[in-house]
């Protein structure tokens, strides 16, 4: 009876929470964090130790709500972004996130990047009540508005990705003997428990899986192995570095299977070109986002905006790094959301509004995919077209992917 | 290095107890942020006194503790999260596994020496994130997604917060600890341990059992770090492959120089330093780049690195040794 | 047996690396009887150099050469600037000097050159040696490199006076000073030297894990392992170490898939490969504590 009482608790009150009450929205109200002149956001990114090459989506989300407040701000109140760095400790970002929301008073935080870190904060947040949204990290456990009705990711989840390269495999591939480089922690897991799961009944099809440390060299050893097993699909779940790495060297040892990339590396600047434009002819990727240095989209508007933006307002910055379009692509979500906010400027209500976005056209996504939530739908963007690496670009291929469709 | 004056360990002691209660009087300065905050420095400090029983006191450099640590936060996480054991019984648990495999490993460490020590060490806290990951371990580590756990709850009704109690509790822990370690090295085994770092073959010949008392030692100092790590893993309620990198090894040591090596107090410094450093070189290198003026990019790493070799410069034996040179320099000026 | 024999190559590739860096790590110790922690983030950020110098429109041995004189300067000026007034600090503390030069690095480096990771060129042609589908030309060129620079060690040490006179300085310091040996700018050369060394491992292995200013992280833990295999002492035993430490971690890995391949039951395999590597390391330690190479240094009391 208990445990009973206990969920009907909690769901009562995530259902206070979602349901859109209409009350006062001429009024002002307030949480932590907001005032007539200030709105004040978290976030946590790691500045030092390996995982550094993450820094500039903070950075550049930094710039981003500087030109924000130079325009006079959201609604005539400026934000005050508070970035710190936890080095991707767990740990660390346990602390950082308390200073945070206890020392600082923050509204809400804002893309903590990272699985493990955001896992370890997870629950805090959600006890404390405190928006914890658009979440930089892949992995599929944040759009779970029942149990976290706090917590919101951002980008196509690595699972769902997963799953659609599996059922192109089964659909395009003949006999497909498919052979998976996995990078050993829960990034790579969530991709390689998708990719299962999208194969079904023909996980047998999966002839080889190996998995690599971020401490390692190299993969060449592993890539070896791969090649070996007489494999002739390649599905790379490895962060750029790696993926290049795995990708020359499959075209050093005249490997030539038919390659999948997980959309973390699709970078042209940081994985494909460093691969080897020659190693790298015909991989597929699925994506969500433009690529800057991708030259198709260097008439589009969006493209045109964020360039002219970089140079304004973020200057030094690097254009090719698809990270920064990224920042500027999250940090716009997070604008409209505050936004759509008014004068509420609620936690409850800010919730509220985060998930209530249909067909929304964020910049610098893809033609055809766009934001939508709902009290039950946490996850933003779902959508993802897959497409075909051809010269010295990316060439999109077929329709824009749903994950419910997949 | 000398003991540090009894009165004032007394004062200070009773004022750690005291500042919780002043809560009520000033909710901002004493806020259950900053209380954890301190758990997280006196979880360091007692790391730190571990590693500093090892190398301050017996000259056994390891640059590993981080494993013991990392041994220590799993057991008690996986006895908290399987057995639903209770927190406050994890961390005896805890320091006898880690006694046990910081005693093990202490058998291979006989035979080696000074840097190569070191570098064995080293390698043991490089393997221990991976050893979690192993596959038939996963079952019971959790693999690359950790253990997710509960904070400690505050027992007996106290009138407590959360914060309050995790700070007593560690609070409590450490002055224990702390009271063993100084008993322990006040004692004839103490002054063997102590004979051995520094006459090694004087010690050997007046018929100190060295190997006894070398592995011993490792087993005392890995249980002190475990116990840490427990502490740990009920105060941030997570652990995962990923809290335990090389850096944490890497962390203890810095406490471990900075704060004094052979210093009891210096462990407690040294703790309460890197956590103190590591929040602040970031509000440092902004305050660099936007009040200074200064146009280049000074990361909070940079400020770190350039912190640690000031401090060596200027306090070559720690801040407790620094500090007890200067009282000495200040008294030979008076006298 | 294809397979066989490209994870050996693979493993004498990539030991070729380890062996490079152990190098430079044995340089400074011989010379000072330290361990340089910094010395991946060095080499590293030498290599940015050469980078650097290359997009400026040098040819990549003119921007190579310049990159090690620079390093070698580069150096000695931190030995002369930072290790010289700290001679009589602790051992400790010396450790935890070397972190924080690891720390400033590495964050500079990033924050001049960015984390993004950047293509490094080969100098070895693609098609000039090399065995088809076992070792391609760069590797196998890396190998080289590594033996012709553990040669001119060789050569400037055995035979040349500024060699011996730096052997003279770290053996014995105070007979070396009575007979003329200016001791501490024997420490500096060393200093210097080891940065050099370091600058050309660096450059190496650019090409193979791309440029990022953490591209020396897996790599120095590797070397630290190689150097212990091989004695810390002993440029040779370092360089032997090396590939002894790049194979051997590749073979963990075959043998566990062979395992894995005839009996079904996974025991080990790429997740396990360091942890393997280095038990065997302590091993090997544990029966001989001086290194495979090493001499066991007798103590006077």
């Amino acid at each position: 009876m208990k445990t009973n009482r206990r969920t009907f608790v909690a769901g009562v009150s995530a259902a206070a929470v979602l349901s859109g009450s209409r009350v006062a929205y001429a009024q002002k109200k307030y949480d932590d964090g907001a005032s007539d002149t200030e709105i004040k956001i978290g976030h946590t990114n790691p500045y030092s130790g390996p995982a550094s090459a993450y820094g500039v989506i903070g950075k550049t989300i930094e710039a981003y709500w500087k030109s924000v407040n130079e325009a006079g701000g959201i609604n005539g109140r400026k934000v005050k972004f508070i970035t710190l760095d936890d080095g991707y400790n767990p740990a660390k970002t346990v602390e950082c996130i308390r200073q945070l929301v206890e020392q600082d008073k923050v509204l809400c935080t804002f893309n903590t990047l990272g699985t493990p870190t955001n896992t370890a904060i997870h629950k805090y947040m959600n006890q404390k009540k405190v928006p914890m949204l658009y979440v930089a990290t892949g992995a599929s456990k944040w759009g779970k508005p029942k149990e976290f009705p706090w917590t919101m990711g951002y980008q196509p989840d690595y699972h769902t990705e997963a799953v659609i390269y599996a059922k192109h495999i089964l659909a395009n591939v003949k006999d497909a003997k498919i052979a998976v480089l996995m990078q050993n922690d829960d990034y790579g897991k969530d991709y390689y428990e998708g990719f299962k799961e999208g194969l079904g009944k023909d996980i047998g099809r999966i002839a080889k899986h190996v998995s690599y440390e971020t401490t390692d060299p190299t993969v060449d050893s592993q890539v070896i192995q791969l090649k070996d097993s007489g494999a002739n699909v390649f599905f790379n779940i490895a962060i750029p570095k790696f993926a290049a790495q795995a990708m020359r060297k499959a075209g050093d040892l005249g490997w030539k299977p038919v390659q999948y990339l997980n959309n973390v590396s699709s970078s042209v600047a940081s994985t494909m070109k460093p691969a080897g434009f020659e190693n790298v002819q015909g991989v597929i990727t699925a994506q969500y986002l433009m690529d800057p240095t991708d030259k198709q989209w260097d008439d589009n508007a969006d493209m045109k905006m964020w360039r002219a933006w970089m140079a304004k307002s973020n200057p030094g910055a690097s254009l090719s790094d698809a990270s920064n379009v990224f920042a500027h692509s999250v940090a716009a979500l997070m604008h409209e959301t505050l936004k759509k906010c008014g004068d509420n400027l609620t936690r409850e209500n800010l919730m509220r509004q985060a998930a209530n976005f249909q067909k929304f056209r964020l910049p610098l996504l893809l033609p055809g995919i766009t934001v939508s939530t709902s009290p039950t739908d946490y996850y933003p963007i779902q959508a993802v077209q897959l497409s075909r690496f051809k010269g010295e670009s990316w060439d999109l291929f077929g329709d824009v992917m749903h994950a419910e469709s997949s | 290095m000398p003991a540090f004056p009894k009165k004032l360990l007394w004062v200070l002691l009773a004022l750690a107890f005291l500042v919780p209660l002043l809560h009520p009087l000033f909710p901002d300065v004493v806020s259950d942020y900053r209380l954890f905050l301190v758990s997280t420095m006196i979880i360091a400090a007692i790391a730190v006194l571990g590693l500093n029983l090892l190398t301050g006191f017996n000259g056994q450099i390891s640059l590993g503790h981080g494993a013991f640590y990392a041994v220590g936060a799993y057991t008690a996480a996986v006895l908290m999260d399987h057995l639903n054991m209770p927190y406050w019984a994890t961390l005896p648990c805890a320091a006898v596994v880690c006694f046990i495999v910081g005693y093990l490993f202490g058998l291979p460490a006989l035979r080696l020496e000074g840097h190569y020590l070191a570098l064995a060490t080293f390698a043991l806290a490089l393997a221990v994130p991976q050893i979690l990951k192993y596959k038939w371990l996963e079952g019971v580590t959790g693999g690359v997604q950790g253990i997710v756990l509960n904070k400690p709850e505050v027992p007996f009704g106290l009138p407590l917060s959360e914060d309050q109690w995790l700070y007593y509790y560690c609070l409590i822990v450490m002055v224990v600890l702390y009271w063993a370690a100084a008993n322990m090295l006040n004692s004839r085994s103490g002054r063997a341990m102590m004979a051995i770092r520094d006459q090694y073959m004087a010690a050997d010949t007046m018929g100190i059992d060295t190997a006894l008392y070398k592995t011993v030692t490792f087993g005392i100092s890995a249980a002190y770090t475990g116990i840490a790590g427990a502490l740990s893993a009920s105060a941030i309620a997570f652990v995962s492959p990923d809290s335990f990198t090389i850096f944490l090894s890497i962390k203890f040591l810095i406490g471990l120089v900075v704060g004094g090596v052979g210093s009891l107090a210096g462990s407690v410094v040294g703790g309460i330093f890197y956590v103190l450093v590591d929040n602040s070189a970031q509000a440092l290198s902004l305050f660099v780049k936007n009040d200074l003026g200064l146009q280049f990019d000074l990361s909070a790493y940079t400020v770190f690195g350039i912190l640690l070799i000031v401090l060596m410069y200027l306090m070559p034996m720690g801040i407790v040794g620094g500090v007890y040179l200067l009282m000495r320099r200040l008294r030979g000026l008076r006298g | 047996m294809e397979q066989f024999l490209q994870q050996i190559a693979s493993g004498l590739a990539n030991g070729a690396i380890y062996a490079c860096v152990a190098l430079a790590l044995v340089m400074i110790y011989v010379s000072t009887d330290h361990i340089n922690f910094a010395q991946g983030e060095m080499a590293m950020f030498s290599t940015y150099i050469s980078w650097q110098l290359m997009t400026w429109g040098l040819s990549f041995w003119v921007a190579f050469i310049l990159a090690v004189v620079f390093s070698f300067v580069l150096g000695v000026i931190i030995e002369r600037a930072i290790l010289r007034p700290l001679h009589n600090a602790p051992v400790l503390s010396i450790v935890v000097v070397f972190i924080g030069l690891l720390a400033i690095c590495n964050s500079m480096a990033g924050a001049i050159w960015s984390y993004l990771i950047k293509e490094f060129p080969s100098p070895f042609p693609k098609s000039s040696f090399g065995i088809a589908g076992v070792i391609g030309p760069h590797q196998l060129g890396v190998v080289m490199v590594t033996l012709i620079v553990l040669g001119l060690l060789f050569i400037f040490f055995r035979y040349t006076p500024l060699g011996l006179a730096m052997r003279a300085a770290a053996q014995n310091p105070q007979m070396a000073r009575l007979v003329g040996v200016r001791v501490d700018w024997m420490l500096a050369l060393g200093w210097g030297l080891a940065a050099a060394v370091g600058a050309v491992a660096g450059i190496m292995v650019a090409h193979i894990v791309y440029l990022d200013p953490n591209m020396m992280g897996g790599i120095l833990l590797y070397a630290f392992a190689s150097a212990l295999v091989g004695g810390i002492g002993n440029p040779g035993g370092a360089v032997v170490g090396g590939f002894i430490v790049g194979v051997l971690e590749n073979m963990v890995a075959y043998a566990g898939n062979q395992i894995e391949k005839a009996t079904g039951i996974y025991i080990i395999g790429n997740g396990e490969k360091l942890t393997v590597a280095l038990i065997i390391v302590i091993t090997v330690l544990t029966v001989k504590p001086a290194g495979l190479f090493g001499r066991v240094v007798v103590k006077r009391v």
